[in-house]
């Protein structure tokens, strides 16, 4: 069947898997099929490179009562990605994580709002779900490669496997991967990390694959309708209307429930005003919302927590700061910056928020010799988002800098690490000599 | 890559000389059954040939023999046939239904839908040996019972149930039973009078026929309402156009089976149900010799019943012979493996073990990557693994039921297949073990 097919895919303007390292491995590879586009080209490149490949599919939200297109878990893109595996002639399977995907990335998506923060739950599921448990199952399934359709990649470097931004800037997604360690790069394959969304689409129709026309899943893939009314039914109602204020704390009104604003909104807030407001805080203990001019979102830094290296830790330059380009949001173009790495305030206070307390009690629940036997994740070890928090300090202001947000370090185009913001900084971070010392101590 | 297909409860490959029966109404021969002309009363010639082949395996006659598309179809229209009986003029449903909490879904399903109704269920649980105990189901039986259901073979442990000496006192107490039979048949002997029972499910699937072909067999004189209201085929008793191909194939299969299997007794009950009363009983001599070698319960193994020419076949001999290699060399291949339900009377082809610290579906699909088609159980919808309803009930804890597989022979099985197979089980398994160990100790 795939006889004349592959051919064109060795021919010319196909461009080599230039995304991987250079040797290529001889043993099984395991690749992730979502039954997107992506992951089925993905699949489909591996499977013509002619070595063994097994195709597995995760069962994450059990949504089988309603068949759906077009998100990653739905019931028909199963049924997609095992034609697909059959066109192009490789095993597939389908392994149940239903369980362990609410663990650890629905509830801590519902708990992100519930504190007022605005969650990046691909990020959580690539950390704990696709390079974690899957690629542990793969293992035991005989695989030594995880392959995914990621749009990064993964290049050799002194100090080991570097993860990089995929040469089509528009579909970057190496932003979603900055938690992964050396361990996880190394046993990874992203077959499209060197090509654009345009030249996939094209193999896929000369391939004839059954998913080439199919559209992007920009979503959250376990929400239907909208994130609030998801939040609310999750945490089995609504709350309470939330006080509006301005920064100086004076009343505005009052308006939603606070977990239904996000920092940088500035449609709905349902507050007449002379200029347009923006939400500048969400304050979940107090039901409040804090609003105002589009100048005051703009913030000189960020404090984040679970700071992650996938690498050793970059030697800091002057005063013992980290230069990078930071992104804080998927699809923020980066600003330079200087980081400042410091020990957390208090044992595991890093990692206090209800993101790492749900993290926390997981890495507990995985210990146990049960969870062994049904396919916990065994790369357990090497969790990233240490107990350390550390301070970005921003070469121009930036605005929207929101909690639960991801901030990912760049040095041109590899990615560095990262850690989650947790506040912005309004004045410049003060270069407090307890900030270097503290990192010197730990290394 | 070759595949040796070692899943044969799940179903069978079409068995050839099967085919060749069906082939031609797969392509010159057509007609509706019920059309006056020609061409649909050799169709209907064809379905009432197979209903004779049908009644003939299993001891009963042709008219009590109905056509459905799947054993669950079965199951179904005499589950909720009962259920319908039991209406009041209400509409709600009273009265009690007894089933093992071993059946196959399609009637554990349709016994929560008669709870829905209103009926109550006793759901009486197998012993560790995987045999639900006769007096157990029988104590469970109330005067308001509506229906019982006891099934011939389990589907995935492969052990025999009692069926007769539970229909026995039913027939006393005036309760129908159902006997789920659609693993039994074709693979050992079964016969409707020597069971007893009211209703007897099958499948072709099963047994070397087709996919989309069933039987209910219904006492005479029993008379239920079909799920499907339309014509008035099968004696008003199933409606649509008989699958006339598939059907065909069914009734091939059957004549094969009564051959190969064994046919129904003929010198009628006595000595048949006597000190066991149970399902040991349905085996015909040969498998019966060679499972007491096997595994060592002669006990039941009597050789009360009689080698009579019709009471066994070269069917059940082969499998138990592929199932005794397979279980012989079991223990050096995979060490600490155990065999589940080894000393209960249970199907000549189906082996199910326990393999300590291997999770089942991780192997399942290593086997399969190296060539070997074997089942973790009861497959379910989705493709993904569930712990085994059967394995809980016979008090296995979950953990226990994941590192389980099933192995069912069938007759195109070589004995140098499952040499090769249990080469492959032991190295898969011992990979596993080191994984997962690797794993623990990762953890620490």
């Amino acid at each position: 069947m795939s006889g004349e097919l592959a051919a064109p895919l060795r021919g010319p303007g196909v461009p080599e898997m230039s995304g991987e390292r250079t040797a290529p491995p001889a043993g099984l590879v395991a690749v992730a099929m979502s039954g997107g586009l992506d992951s089925s080209v993905a699949a489909w490149l591996l499977a013509g490179a002619g070595r063994p490949v097994v195709g597995l599919s995760m069962l994450l939200w059990d949504q089988s009562a309603r068949a759906r297109h077009g998100r990653c878990c739905g019931a028909l893109d199963l049924g997609d990605a095992r034609r697909v595996a059959q066109q192009a002639g490789i095993p597939h399977y389908t392994l149940r994580l239903d369980r362990e995907f609410r663990q650890q990335v629905v509830d801590p998506f519902v708990a992100d709002y519930l504190a007022g923060r605005t969650p990046s739950p691909c990020v959580r599921c690539n950390t704990w779900i696709k390079f974690d448990l899957l690629l542990e199952r793969a293992r035991r399934l005989g695989a030594e490669r995880l392959a995914t359709g990621h749009y990064a990649r993964i290049l050799d470097g002194p100090e080991g496997p570097e993860l990089h931004t995929a040469l089509d800037a528009a579909k970057d997604q190496s932003y979603f991967l900055f938690e992964l360690g050396g361990e996880q790069l190394a046993a990874s394959l992203f077959p499209l990390g060197a090509m654009t969304k345009c030249e996939v689409r094209a193999l896929a129709r000369q391939a004839g694959l059954a998913v080439a026309e199919k559209g992007e899943s920009m979503e959250v893939c376990f929400v239907e309708g909208g994130v609030r009314e998801f939040v609310e039914a999750q945490a089995g109602g609504a709350g309470l209307p939330a006080a509006v204020v301005d920064s100086g704390g004076k009343a505005l009104g009052s308006g939603q429930p606070y977990y239904r604003y996000t920092v940088g909104q500035r449609r709905g807030l349902g507050i007449a005003a002379p200029r347009p407001l923006y939400v500048l805080a969400i304050e979940p203990e107090a039901n409040r919302v804090v609003v105002g001019e589009e100048r005051e979102l703009l913030a000189a830094g960020l404090l984040g927590e679970r700071l992650h290296w996938i690498g050793p830790e970059p030697a800091g330059g002057a005063g013992g700061a980290i230069e990078a380009t930071v992104r804080i949001r998927s699809r923020h173009p980066g600003v330079a910056a200087r980081i400042w790495p410091r020990a957390a305030r208090g044992a595991g206070s890093g990692a206090a928020g209800a993101t790492g307390g749900v993290a926390a009690v997981s890495v507990v629940g995985a210990a146990s010799a049960a969870r062994a036997i049904a396919g916990a994740g065994a790369t357990s070890a090497a969790r990233p988002g240490g107990p350390r928090e550390v301070e970005v300090e921003f070469a121009e202001p930036q605005r929207g800098v929101t909690p639960g947000q991801a901030a990912v370090f760049y040095r041109g185009s590899r990615v560095l690490g990262g850690c989650w913001i947790r506040d912005r900084l309004d004045a410049r971070p003060v270069r407090r000599p307890a900030a270097a010392s503290g990192r010197a101590a730990e290394r | 890559m070759p595949q040796v297909y070692l899943d044969h409860n799940a179903t069978t490959p079409l068995d050839p000389r099967v085919r060749e029966a069906m082939l031609p109404w797969l392509g010159e021969r057509h007609g509706n059954p019920s059309s006056i002309h020609r061409a649909g009363q050799a169709a209907r010639n064809a379905v009432e040939e197979a209903r004779e082949q049908v009644a003939a395996l299993i001891g009963g006659r042709p008219p009590e023999v109905v056509f459905t598309a799947s054993g669950t179809e079965a199951n179904n229209t005499v589950v909720a046939d009962a259920v319908e009986r039991a209406r009041g003029p209400a509409g709600s449903a009273g009265g009690h239904l007894v089933i093992s909490a071993m059946e196959h879904p399609s009637v554990r399903r349709s016994a929560e839908r008669a709870e829905r109704a209103g009926l109550a269920v006793t759901r009486v649980p197998p012993g560790a040996d995987g045999v639900v105990p006769a007096a157990a189901m029988i104590d469970a039986l109330r005067p308001d019972t509506r229906l019982a259901c006891l099934m011939l073979a389990n589907n995935e442990v492969g052990t025999l149930q009692p069926v007769a000496e539970v229909a026995a006192e039913c027939r006393r107490r005036g309760i129908p039973l159902l006997c789920d039979a659609v693993q039994a048949v074709g693979k050992v002997p079964v016969d409707v009078a020597r069971l007893g029972v009211d209703f007897l499910v099958l499948g072709a699937h099963k047994f070397g026929g087709p996919l989309g072909a069933a039987a209910l067999w219904l006492r005479d004189g029993v008379e239920i309402e079909g799920l499907l209201a339309g014509g008035s085929q099968e004696r008003r008793r199933r409606a649509g156009t008989e699958n006339v191909p598939a059907i065909v194939g069914l009734g091939a299969a059957a004549a094969l089976a009564r051959a190969e299997v064994g046919a129904p007794r003929e010198e009628g009950d006595g000595g048949g149900p006597g000190e066991r009363g149970g399902p040991g009983d349905r085996r015909g001599p040969g498998e019966r010799g060679r499972a007491g070698e096997g595994d060592g319960s002669g006990e039941r193994g009597g050789p009360g019943e009689g080698g009579g020419p019709g009471g066994g076949g070269v069917r059940p001999l082969r499998l138990a012979a592929l199932r005794d290699r397979f279980e012989a060399g079991l223990a050096a291949a995979v060490p600490g493996a155990v065999v589940h339900c080894r000393t209960a009377p249970r199907l000549p082809n189906t082996s199910h073990v326990a393999l300590d610290g291997v999770e089942g579906e991780a192997l399942l699909i290593r086997l399969d990557l190296a060539g070997f088609a074997v089942s973790t159980g009861s497959a379910c919808s989705s493709g993904t693994v569930e712990p085994s309803q059967t394995l809980l009930a016979m008090g296995l804890s979950a953990e226990e039921a994941l590192s389980s597989i099933r192995v069912s022979f069938g007759i195109a099985n070589r004995p140098a297949e499952v040499d090769l197979f249990l080469g492959a089980l032991g190295r898969e398994a011992a990979a596993l073990r080191r994984l997962t160990g690797a794993a623990l100790a990762c953890r620490g």
